[in-house]
């Protein structure tokens, strides 16, 4: 995912003189170098230090600049959340500002570079809208909307590398604001947001080959949360299952259950999440999901034959 | 020294307008009691000097071709004040200061007259400004950034992480005036805060150009920012006295956000006159 924001970002910059990226200390990859290389003058490192890389796109915005801040979640997000909050979204500036690695997807780290509460801390502030694309051709999507909005902050949460296609067969393409479905059913849908997805495709085929017709949809736009959308699923099926790589409470399971209350639905509603702890667990991606709770079988286990 | 022609810099009618600013925080501290008082009056000759004297006229209807921030966001009576002089903000928009009917608050809001950024929370200002000098660099516009940093934010690190990058990128471009009052809300920083000095060695070690004047001297402030060697970001430490101009808010911790009563009100007007050097 991180790659196709950087070529997005880089043929959209091609275009654009006003494209800039601030990091802090992240090395840039793929077209992020070609960037580099290509406008040195409009890539700044910062160097370990997020709060000028916050300061600094807020200003650079204010004087008609389109900049992008770009880091590990955590560090995007968590470090200069004050930043954000004052400069960017008190003052409304068009900026991006990209965490990548969102969730637990660096395994190996330790739960300071996780960003497993980052999508509630950012849907709580005003004006910052919130969009977490689930593979590189949604990644691709979103990053074009960032790069042609103009109306205020968004917080952009990537996964890191290697994840699978899975939106090839949307009926739909990518509208923000939109939950878009990657697959349609009849019985179960699926909702969610991010990398964590392909868990729901498989669990789809696996439950569509035991004769229940499953449903995925991407709930890409966290904010503002596509309430009617999720209305029309909640009517829909008879069973809705909301998963998602980040903790309960600020998710996207107590917002469809707030809409599945307000819309009178009746269907049956289950929610999986990361835990609310600190996990101390390394391995793979799938060990630390699975630590939290997160495999396919649990899903699988939500639905009755 | 960088070629910045600008015209004589007339001081005595600096303070006289500088009396005037003070007047008008006392008159609507009678009427609105939430304002920061002795912070805005230990830098009413720096910004004064900024906005009157440094800032270059912009071509057209554009005001000024520089930008003025005020990272010390508590101090914007004073920034009101000068606006409100120079016609950008209305006289009638400053009477509703701190009112359901008006616009302003206590910390300036970006999108009011003349006021470029939202400040308040300390230790931003510099990461702005560091951001807006990039951006005119980058455009090529030849336009200064000025900011007005407290000595109080200089204990944030956000300050230091944004003085370093202004080096690293070499905005030359960026000139800050910090307002030494050496207070913070509560202590004198000399006396509990010693390892905050040398303030002057910590700037020129992070890069920066540096120079001291009588923060209370409008033309020794305006000779030292325009007599620097350039090439770097500049600061101009302007030693101050937090409630300069009223006696019993000089040095007094309590002024910091208190509004005088009306038998102090008189006090400082009766006391009130041209403050020097």
């Amino acid at each position: 995912m991180r790659n196709m924001f950087a070529q997005t970002f880089l043929e959209a910059a091609r275009e654009d003189p006003r494209l800039c990226v601030v990091v802090a200390d992240i090395s840039p990859a793929g077209a992020m170098d070609q960037f580099r290389k290509e406008f040195p003058d409009r890539f700044v490192n910062t160097g370990v230090a997020e709060q000028i890389m916050i300061g600094m796109v807020a200003g650079m915005s204010m004087q008609g600049l389109r900049p992008f801040a770009y880091t590990i979640a955590t560090f995007t997000l968590y470090r200069p959340f004050e930043f954000i909050r004052d400069d960017l979204c008190y003052q409304n500036l068009p900026v991006t500002v990209v965490g990548i690695g969102g969730g637990v997807t660096y395994s190996t780290l330790g739960s300071t570079h996780h960003a497993q509460e980052d999508v509630a801390v950012a849907r709580a502030v005003p004006n910052l809208r919130v969009i977490a694309p689930c593979d590189p051709a949604e990644a691709r999507a979103a990053t074009q909307w960032c790069i042609s909005q103009q109306e205020g902050p968004v917080y952009l949460r990537l996964g890191k590398a290697g994840e699978p296609v899975i939106t090839a067969n949307a009926a739909t393409p990518f509208e923000f604001g939109k939950l878009r479905m990657l697959r349609d059913g009849g019985d179960v849908c699926i909702l969610g947001y991010g990398p964590i997805l392909k868990l729901a495709m498989d669990a789809a085929d696996r439950l569509a080959a035991r004769g229940v017709s499953t449903g995925v949809a991407s709930v890409h736009t966290l904010k503002p949360l596509d309430r009617e959308g999720i209305a029309r699923v909640l009517c829909k099926y008879r069973q809705v299952i909301v998963i998602e790589e980040m903790v309960a409470q600020g998710g996207l399971g107590e917002s469809v259950k707030a809409v599945a209350w307000e819309s009178g639905a009746k269907c049956r509603l289950d929610c999986m999440s990361l835990k609310d702890e600190f996990v101390h667990v390394y391995g793979k991606h799938e060990d630390v999901l699975a630590a939290h709770g997160l495999t396919l079988d649990r899903i699988l286990g939500f639905v009755k034959a | 020294m960088v070629t910045q022609t600008q015209p004589a810099f007339d001081a005595a009618a600096a303070r006289r307008r500088c009396m005037q600013y003070r007047r008008r925080i006392l008159d609507i501290s009678q009427r609105v009691s939430a304002l920061h008082a002795a912070p805005a009056f230990s830098c009413v000759e720096a910004v004064d000097v900024i906005y009157n004297g440094l800032m270059r006229p912009g071509a057209g209807s554009v005001r000024f071709r520089d930008l003025f921030l005020m990272s010390k966001g508590h101090g914007c009576m004073t920034q009101y004040a000068i606006l409100e002089g120079l016609g950008i903000l209305s006289k009638a928009e400053l009477d509703r200061y701190c009112t359901p009917e008006g616009i302003l608050g206590a910390h300036p809001d970006r999108g009011n007259p003349g006021i470029e950024a939202s400040t308040g929370s300390l230790g931003h200002g510099m990461g702005l400004a560091v951001g807006m000098a990039y951006a005119e660099k980058l455009k090529r516009t030849g336009a200064m950034i000025y900011v007005l940093l407290s000595d109080g934010e200089l204990q944030e690190g956000s300050s230091w992480e944004g003085a370093m990058m202004a080096a690293n990128l070499g905005v030359d471009n960026l000139l800050a005036l910090v307002d030494l009052n050496d207070f913070g809300g509560m202590d004198r920083m000399s006396k509990h805060h010693t390892a905050f000095y040398p303030l002057r060695e910590k700037f020129e070690s992070f890069g920066w150009e540096c120079a001291e004047a009588n923060g209370h001297d409008a033309h020794a402030m305006y000779g030292a920012v325009l007599g620097r060697t350039g090439g770097k970001p500049f600061a101009l430490l302007c030693k101050t006295i937090k409630g300069r101009g009223v006696s019993y808010m000089e040095n007094v911790p309590i002024w910091h956000y208190r509004s005088p009563n009306k038998d102090e009100y008189a006090q400082a007007i009766r006391e009130l006159q041209e403050v020097g050097p």
